[in-house]
């Protein structure tokens, strides 16, 4: 099957002489919910650029669904859907009318892109604010008008660069859920995020990118995987007085009533409770370190709307 | 793109920017309407009955082509540099570079784009115009012709200050020491047969004098130029604008190199 993009050989040098890319190859299948991970400047954005006409690469080979960037752009760009890292759309413009004006920059009418629009500002809880000037949004709101208006020409490929950057934990995750509806619906989406728990939940394959080369590609689950250590969070029935120490294992006193462990994946959980036992310490709740305060944020939060 | 996606794309752009400038009609279109009626309060009724009559005609009316003309020449440039600038500094003009529209597309919507503001601001001008004078058309090929040509021709500046404009000192620049001092020296009130032999020389350099002849020809039936010989200028120098104005965007405005 074509690939939903597939870069090869990607050189970037910038004119200032400053190398961004080393030769990137990258296939991302179709239908695929795929991860762009690597520290400030390892070439994410540099790359998202070339596949989206904003960089020009030095040298290489992108194609979009088979389509070829420098053979045919128009038919490149238009499978692609962009959310980039900063807003850059016009502040002073309505909501509603920036959906319309990029709907109708890939040749959409207004009668078309109405409808569209509509059923996106609703969707993503934009509707009540559809005349307003996109100034007077608040930055979560921005986020999801730009993931709206990346949707207007119904791309196969969505690329989101940074999405959930200074967003709430709530509007992150109604996020979240949008995306993974539309992946489901059968858009491919490639995201750079630098919330792994972002990567973890939504995305089935994964890439890191370092100083301009792919350093590793492979499923979330095979990465996952290789973790040798998981760190458990537990909540003590009576309070600590100082960090216990049991042979195997590294334990961290958070406060009185909450120890916090790293278990290796080789050993038993049931020997680490067994010596928990014999020193007296009473377990109430067990959780795993990256969820916890999110989910709890999110409980108290639909707790209170209810 | 089709042909149809292509239009409905530079369609875009027009109305964008037509309700650009409608959405702050204060700034946009209530200026020109004080700034003119003073030059017919000053220059056409009080300074204008002492002058009299200028190359056969009232000096009021004289003066009104020039002044049409001028409004046009201000707010078109004016237009399309600010606007096409702050596409560039908010950077939503990525909003069309990542779009399969091709980049003659993007140029045609701003220029149509200025030339609607030249075209509302014309009628503004002429309204006010009517209060002061009774106007007449001598030719209305000439004087539609020349009017859509020119602010064709100041778009296309305005957008390629824009393009090069690397902050708001840049796109002020031209407008405040090149075009305002061209366009009064430009013949507007008075003819260059008035000036010493060696101005009139040095006058013909200034490629605005052409235009506003030509305009006041088509509405007067005079002027210090050839009609001919002006519209070849105004028609060459918009084509080679056009040319250098495409040729910025396909080099990437905007785009990281």
């Amino acid at each position: 099957m074509t690939a939903a993009l597939q870069l090869r050989h990607l050189h970037k040098t910038y004119d200032n002489g400053f190398v961004a890319l080393k030769g990137i190859d990258l296939r991302v299948e179709q239908g695929d919910f795929f991860a762009l991970l690597g520290p400030n400047g390892a070439g994410k954005s540099t790359t998202i650029g070339i596949i989206c006409s904003l960089v020009r690469k030095s040298r290489g080979q992108v194609q979009v669904f088979g389509d070829d960037l420098d053979r045919d752009p128009a038919a490149t760009k238009s499978h692609i859907g962009l959310v980039p890292q900063e807003f850059n759309f016009n502040v002073f413009e309505p909501v509603e009318e920036i959906l319309i004006n990029q709907a109708g920059y890939y040749g959409i009418s207004r009668r078309v892109a109405r409808p569209r629009a509509a059923e996106l500002l609703r969707q993503l809880g934009l509707w009540d604010k559809r005349r307003q000037m996109a100034r007077d949004l608040s930055g979560g709101m921005k986020r999801r008008l730009m993931i709206a208006r990346s949707l207007m020409h119904s791309p196969r490929l969505l690329i989101l660069d940074e999405p959930t950057a200074g967003v709430d934990i709530e509007i992150r995750h109604s996020m979240w859920q949008f995306l993974t509806e539309i992946n489901q619906a059968g858009t491919t989406i490639i995201l750079t995020t630098h919330y792994l728990e972002e990567a973890e939940r939504l995305c089935r394959n994964i890439a890191i990118i370092d100083h301009g080369r792919i350093i590793e590609r492979a499923s979330i689950k095979e990465l996952l995987g290789r973790l040798q250590v998981e760190t458990f969070v537990l909540d003590l029935a009576r309070p600590l007085a100082q960090c216990p120490a049991i042979p195997g294992y590294v334990l961290r006193l958070r406060d009185p009533h909450t120890l916090e462990v790293d278990i290796d994946k080789q050993r038993s959980v049931n020997d680490f409770f067994a010596q928990l036992s014999q020193r007296g310490i009473e377990v109430l709740s067990l959780g795993n370190k990256a969820n916890r305060l999110e989910e709890l944020f999110l409980r108290l939060v639909e707790q209170n709307k209810s | 793109m089709s042909l149809r996606e292509q239009y409905i794309a530079f369609q875009t752009i027009l109305i964008k920017e037509i309700l650009r400038f409608v959405r702050i009609w204060i700034q946009t279109l209530v200026p020109p309407a004080v700034t003119t009626a003073l030059y017919f309060i000053v220059f056409g009724s009080l300074i204008g009955s002492q002058i009299g009559d200028m190359d056969g005609v009232a000096y009021i009316d004289y003066i009104v082509p020039g002044l049409i003309l001028m409004a046009i020449i201000t707010h078109v440039y004016g237009n399309v540099v600010a606007s096409f600038f702050s596409a560039k500094f908010q950077k939503n003009i990525e909003e069309m570079l990542v779009s399969p529209m091709p980049n003659y597309i993007i140029l045609l919507g701003y220029v149509a784009g200025g030339v609607a503001r030249g075209l509302a601001v014309g009628l503004i001008v002429v309204v006010i115009a009517l209060f002061f004078t009774e106007l007449r058309v001598y030719h209305w090929g000439i004087t539609l012709s020349i009017m859509l040509l020119t602010s064709v021709l100041f778009s296309l500046g305005g957008f390629i200050n824009a393009a090069y404009a690397r902050n708001f000192e840049d796109i002020s620049i031209v407008p405040n020491f090149v075009l305002t001092p061209l366009t009064y020296l430009g013949g507007i009130f008075y003819t260059i047969k008035m000036l010493p032999e060696f101005w009139q020389t040095v006058s013909l350099a200034n490629p605005i004098l052409y235009m506003i002849n030509a305009f006041r020809y088509g509405m007067l039936g005079v002027s210090d130029i050839d009609v001919g010989v002006a519209f070849a200028l105004t028609l060459a120098v918009t084509a080679g604008l056009f040319v250098w104005a495409l040729r910025l965007l396909d080099r990437g405005i905007s785009i990281s190199h």
